[in-house]
């Protein structure tokens, strides 16, 4: 891609010159690859190159620099095989499932990439819904949820909905209903272990603290949100509040031996009762880490 | 294990897939007898292909096939008279549905009557599983459409297929395979989509990228030719395993997409004659990517990829090409020297 070291002049600005060489013959070959059609995408749209290239360092960006997040329990995530991660959701906007995601590839062992279930409202949207694709999402639904962890892909879900992200900023840190615990099904029939996340940070980025309902039914969205900053401030209100992050991964629930019982509803009830839980207890921990919500 | 069927008719013998099937059935040994039901007269383009064969070719409507088949013993019936875009030179829309779902009836009807039948094979498509927000990624064969398309094409492989099901019903006997296609591509497949892809330019729709999937033709005659000499009851997928975005196709045949907001297209595809129909906008918009598991495991086949599939159709189709990746390279390179040369300069 770039040319040998020993080819380039002799400066004393050598070393610094080679790697700007490097990065510009890098980014015109990753450009080449991306007119001419040159990569792999996955039946889902899972396109790694892009989400590798383009979208990852954006959201670590954000990430680091932004939120300055702290991740806790990494070790957790299965280096490889299918896992289901269920996380709370929060936030208006759905930040979280972006910072969870780059959580998962930059620290787990296996750089694994999250598999994110997402509303149907998200491939509704024209745009939208090719990102979400192409950065590996996929529909909410049980057939793709199965396929994907019996492929041993490592799932991201967040069982409450739009009930999280769209919650009133003075519910903040309360889990919501999680649904018919629809993922406890797809995590025992393909056998899979689930793996509670907590996020803490997210619920302050866009304080809700309105929603215009006529609005979201013209518009076709679940929510209309009002913050402190929007709409007020127009577009300047999209930027998030820089609010301090903490992400925890806890102990993985182990589901192997009850395989046989997905389809039996207090079986299913109970595991998704347990998750909920587990993953309050993480949240409540991690706010006792973190007095400050806007803390360094 | 099944013996092959004696005497085989074929209908849609005036297209290439229809004419196909029928001259390579008439060359394999067991297969005596081929007939060719069509109501049009061959395509030119075909007709040395069954001039060359031992087909016998009858022209008239599906209504005729009954007697065809108690005349002649017929055993196992291939119905290909699917037509998937209007042929404007054909009677357009109207004709095209006309063939597709009352000549569907009208043989079925036939085929119910025959004692001799034992084999059916359908030609159906992906299209089958309709098109909306909630479908799932990855269509399986169980799964239902959630939403009616707005295509034509697909409206009619719903009717046909239920058609199938009620034959099904009223003659446990037969077996009954239905195969669903995915778009048909390779060097020679002529159809209105891949005319689409071969433009210089290619409208899509904004916002949209969709998953496409693609069966290299002699893949597809391999499957049919198998369905009719071996016994394979069910219906089954078949594409090519793998899957290529809209914009990754475009880019790969060195065409140029053309962005479009859906409703104009929609009103372009009212028309009726505009370059593209309600099937592609849904295709477009939702895309369609399919299972082919039990097509594998019970043919035993596995057609080439979509990926493959599809580099055979850009070599085919190299002419209308604006970006090819030599130009690429080429531009690429000499922004690298102009960069170097800058430099060296500066320094």
């Amino acid at each position: 891609m770039s040319a040998p070291e020993h080819s380039l002049p002799q400066s004393p600005l050598t070393e610094q010159d080679d790697a700007w060489d490097r990065r510009v013959a890098s980014g015109l070959a990753f450009l080449r690859r991306r007119l001419s059609g040159a990569y792999e995408v996955d039946e889902f749209g899972f396109d790694q190159e892009l989400t590798e290239g383009l979208f990852h360092p954006m959201m670590r960006l954000l990430q680091r620099e932004w939120f300055r997040t702290e991740i806790f329990g990494a070790k957790h995530i299965p280096a490889d095989g299918g896992a289901l991660l269920v996380g709370n959701h929060s936030g208006t906007v759905a930040l979280d499932a972006l910072m969870l995601a780059i959580a998962c590839h930059d620290e787990s062992e296996g750089n694994r990439h999250l598999r994110l279930l997402g509303a149907d409202f998200v491939f509704k949207l024209p745009g939208l819904s090719e990102l979400a694709r192409k950065s590996g999402a996929t529909l909410a639904c049980t057939p793709d949820a199965e396929r994907l962890l019996a492929g041993g892909e490592l799932v991201g879900v967040f069982p409450e909905g739009f009930k999280g992200v769209g919650k009133p900023f003075r519910d903040r840190y309360k889990l919501q209903r999680f649904g018919r615990g629809g993922f406890v099904s797809a995590a025992l029939r393909t056998g899979v272990p689930i793996i509670p996340a907590a996020i803490v940070g997210a619920e302050e980025i866009y304080p809700l603290i309105g929603n215009i309902k006529p609005l979201a039914r013209v518009l076709g969205a679940p929510y209309f949100p009002v913050t402190p900053t929007f709409p007020w401030l127009g577009p300047l209100g999209l930027v998030p509040l820089p609010s301090k992050w903490l992400i925890e991964f806890g102990e993985p629930i182990p589901t192997e031996d009850l395989v046989d019982q997905a389809d039996d509803p207090m079986v299913v009830f109970n595991l998704a009762d347990q998750v909920r839980e587990t993953v309050q207890e993480m949240i409540h921990g991690l706010l006792e880490r973190r007095p400050d919500p806007f803390a360094q | 294990m099944a013996t092959r069927p004696e005497v085989v008719l074929v209908t849609g013998v005036s297209r290439f897939l229809g004419a196909r099937v029928a001259a390579n059935l008439a060359t394999r040994t067991g297969v005596g007898r081929v007939i060719g039901l069509d109501p049009f007269p061959p395509h030119p383009e075909v007709e040395p292909l069954l001039a060359d064969s031992s087909v016998e070719v009858v022209q008239a409507d599906l209504r005729a096939a009954g007697e065809v088949i108690a005349d002649l013993g017929v055993e196992a019936v291939v119905h290909l008279a699917v037509i998937s875009s209007p042929d404007q030179a054909r009677g357009g829309r109207a004709a095209m549905k006309e063939q597709n779902v009352i000549g569907t009836m009208q043989l079925l009807a036939a085929c119910q009557q025959a004692d001799t039948l034992r084999r059916l094979v359908v030609r159906s498509s992906t299209a089958a599983y309709g098109a909306s927000f909630r479908d799932p990624a990855v269509f399986t064969e169980d799964t239902e459409p959630r939403e009616v398309p707005r295509g034509g094409y697909a409206r009619d492989i719903l009717d046909i297929e239920s058609y199938v099901r009620g034959f099904r019903r009223r003659r446990p006997d037969v077996t009954a395979t239905v195969l669903r296609f995915a778009p048909f591509i390779g060097a020679t497949a002529e159809t209105a989509l891949l005319r689409y892809l071969a433009r210089p330019t290619v409208p899509t729709v904004l916002g949209r990228d969709p998953r496409m999937q693609f069966v290299h033709v002699d893949d597809a005659l391999e499957v049919l030719e198998r369905s009719v000499l071996e016994s394979h009851p069910g219906t089954f997928n078949v594409a090519g395993p793998g899957i290529i975005t809209l914009s990754q196709a475009i880019r790969r045949a060195g065409r140029i997409a053309v962005p479009i907001v859906e409703q104009a297209l929609a009103a372009s595809a009212a028309t009726g004659r505009g370059l593209i129909s309600n099937d592609q906008i849904d295709l477009f918009v939702h895309g369609r990517v399919v299972d082919t598991t039990r097509l594998v495991s019970e043919f035993g086949f596995t057609p080439r990829s979509t990926p493959d599939a599809f580099a055979d159709f850009v070599r085919s189709h190299q002419s209308g090409a604006l970006v090819t990746p030599d130009r690429l390279a080429a531009a690429e390179r000499s922004f690298l020297d102009m960069i170097h040369r800058v430099r060296e300069e500066v320094r």
